[in-house]
């Protein structure tokens, strides 16, 4: 515990919300104009004087900025202490790491719970439909306004890792690195079909009011949280839920009713429960769209190699987990073919272990030493010491 | 040093773009990121493997060079390395001709299976050899392509590739340049290295 409280100690170096000017609009990929905006952040370590050793660290689906300080709705630790700290692979010693919400997000940056300048009312469901490309336009916005011109690297995982891929495609020439870890290319159609359950779940709760809940004063919290318990199983292996809960009991004997026997069920609807605490239920379906919009290749004519023919001096880690079924390590592979095709500078490796897409947060020392070798040789190439 | 590191070292230019194909741990790799300042890229089958590369900084996607291959674009690297593993590839004539579409040159070696010591196994003893170049027994071996020095010079002909140069490698000494022609090293070589170019 020692250990933990002095890799974490007083690394966050600052944060806010940085808020655009109206003469600053957010261009969209569906023609929009968003404006003004505003990307909440943190961040943990110093800029050097070169301003060279800057990571910027993107969150998957229902993350936050919150990377390795404490949480201000939960209260629990940032969601990747385990990966960002004093002699952990995202050392704040070394780097200037930051981390903001996504575009579309509840924790600070413009998303559909935002107040629409026209109205002064919450946008709802007039939000303008956004993308991944459009995530990653706004983090480079954020990442210039901090006064930084080429980012050491950029690290996410899930989606955090579609949005690294996009900033390869999209800013070749202001990122040294990249690290994709269980992510893909493309939303598949098993991925866009649990999304739709969520989002069926969400629009299915009477309190959802056509997304305008807010004025109401009521929040769909029973869809969000039934979205949250389907979409929970997908980051687990069939192997860890065994291995968590079998058949197992909540108490002596069965109810013969519909009340939570097993310890799965009572695990899942906890999952849906503490999750509407901090997420909000538009954002749930913005966030989700943009997924399901996300397909690398499709401005390339469906050659994924394409997205990468001008990343060839980016160096690129691509890590999967074997038994993740959400983001499969066959849709890695795909991404690192296209990176050889590409004739990019590529890293890959399948992590072995049985967390399934969960794994990312989870105890796993071979991607820890995977990341730590990757930016460390990254580093040294970079000429950080 | 393994002789067969010493002589791709040698034969490997500063600078050069390289492939290693079934890198193991890096350690040729690495050898040759530090004497020769190349830059290299690695695949290797196994997730240990790559991770030891990984933890070592080096660029190593984890793959099948039997499958993988293929992905590479032409001639993107000026060499191409597969070291005592031709042996242990499904379709090694695929390899072989894959190695030299993306790469200008490719350094090959492999046990020979005309070396004496196998020969007389099998003659004498009427059994699978087990010797220092071939230590597993037949049933455990993932050597599953075997060849001799003329038959792998019968695939170069046919492949229509050129040999620019061959040695032979035997336990711990030297390489030892030889005309793979010759019917002698046939008998001699326990190992050989042939540096190939399109024809």
């Amino acid at each position: 515990m020692k250990a933990l409280l002095s890799a974490h100690d007083g690394i966050e170096s600052g944060g806010g919300v940085w808020r655009f000017s109206a003469d600053q609009p957010l261009r969209l990929d569906s023609g929009a104009a968003l404006s003004p905006l505003e990307v909440a952040y943190r961040t943990y370590g110093r800029l050097n004087a070169d301003r060279s050793n800057a990571v910027l660290v993107m969150h998957a689906l229902t993350g936050d900025q919150y990377l390795a300080s404490t949480h201000p709705v939960t209260g629990k630790p940032g969601w990747w202490t385990r990966m960002v700290g004093r002699g952990l692979p995202l050392d704040p010693d070394r780097f200037f790491i930051i981390c903001a919400n996504v575009l579309g997000g509840c924790m600070g940056t413009t998303g559909p719970g935002s107040s629409d300048p026209a109205t002064g009312a919450p946008w709802g469901l007039s939000f303008p439909v956004i993308t991944i490309a459009d995530m990653v336009r706004a983090q480079a916005m954020l990442v210039e306004a901090l006064g930084i011109e080429t980012l050491f690297a950029v690290v996410g995982a899930s989606m955090g890792g579609m949005q690294a891929l996009q900033w390869a495609a999209d800013y070749p020439e202001r990122i040294f690195s990249a690290v994709c870890i269980a992510g893909a290319a493309r939303h598949s159609a098993q991925n866009i079909a649990f999304h739709e359950v969520g989002r069926a779940a969400i629009m299915a709760d009477p309190d959802w009011r056509g997304g305008a809940y807010e004025a109401a004063g009521v929040r769909p919290e029973k869809g969000l949280a039934v979205a949250r318990m389907a979409a929970h199983i997908t980051y687990l292996s069939e192997a860890a839920l065994q291995r968590k809960f079998g058949r197992e009991l909540q108490r002596d004997g069965l109810s013969w009713g519909f009340e939570t026997d097993f310890q799965v069920e009572s695990y899942l609807r906890h999952q849906g429960a503490s999750f509407v605490d901090r997420f909000d239920a538009n954002s749930y379906l913005y966030i989700t769209r943009a997924l399901d919009y996300f397909d690398l290749a499709a401005a390339y004519d469906g050659q994924l190699a394409g997205a990468f023919a001008r990343a060839r001096d980016v160096r690129f880690c691509v890590l999967s987990f074997s038994s993740d079924w959400l983001y499969s390590t066959a849709e890695s592979r795909h991404v690192v073919r296209a990176l050889n095709a590409a004739g990019c500078r590529a890293s890959f490796v399948e992590i072995e272990t049985d967390k399934g897409h969960d794994a990312i947060f989870l105890d796993e020392p071979a991607l820890d030493s995977a990341l730590r070798g990757f930016l460390a040789s990254a580093a040294e190439k970079r000429g950080l010491s | 040093m393994r002789e067969d590191f010493r002589e791709i070292l040698r034969l490997t230019p500063a600078g050069a773009r390289v492939l290693d194909v079934g890198c193991g741990e890096g350690d040729l790799l690495d050898l040759l990121t530090r004497e020769r300042g190349v830059d290299g890229q690695g695949l290797e089958i196994s997730a240990d493997g790559v991770s030891a590369c990984l933890a070592r900084g080096l660029a190593v996607v984890q793959g099948d060079a039997d499958r993988d291959l293929d992905s590479f674009p032409t001639r993107a690297f000026d060499m191409a390395i597969l070291s005592k593993t031709l042996q242990q590839m499904r379709d090694p004539r695929h390899v072989v001709s894959e190695l030299l579409r993306i790469a200008d040159r490719a350094v090959v070696s492999f046990p020979n299976f005309g070396h004496w010591r196998v020969r007389w196994a099998l003659l004498a003893r009427g059994r699978m050899p087990e010797t220092r170049a071939l230590p597993n027994p037949w049933w455990s071996t993932p050597n599953i392509h075997l060849c001799t020095l003329h038959d792998f010079l019968a695939l170069t002909d046919d492949l229509g590739l050129r040999i620019e140069s061959c040695a032979a490698l035997s336990g711990g000494r030297p390489a030892r340049p030889i005309d793979p022609r010759s019917m002698l090293e046939n008998w001699r070589a326990e190992a050989a290295l042939f540096v190939l170019r399109r024809g």
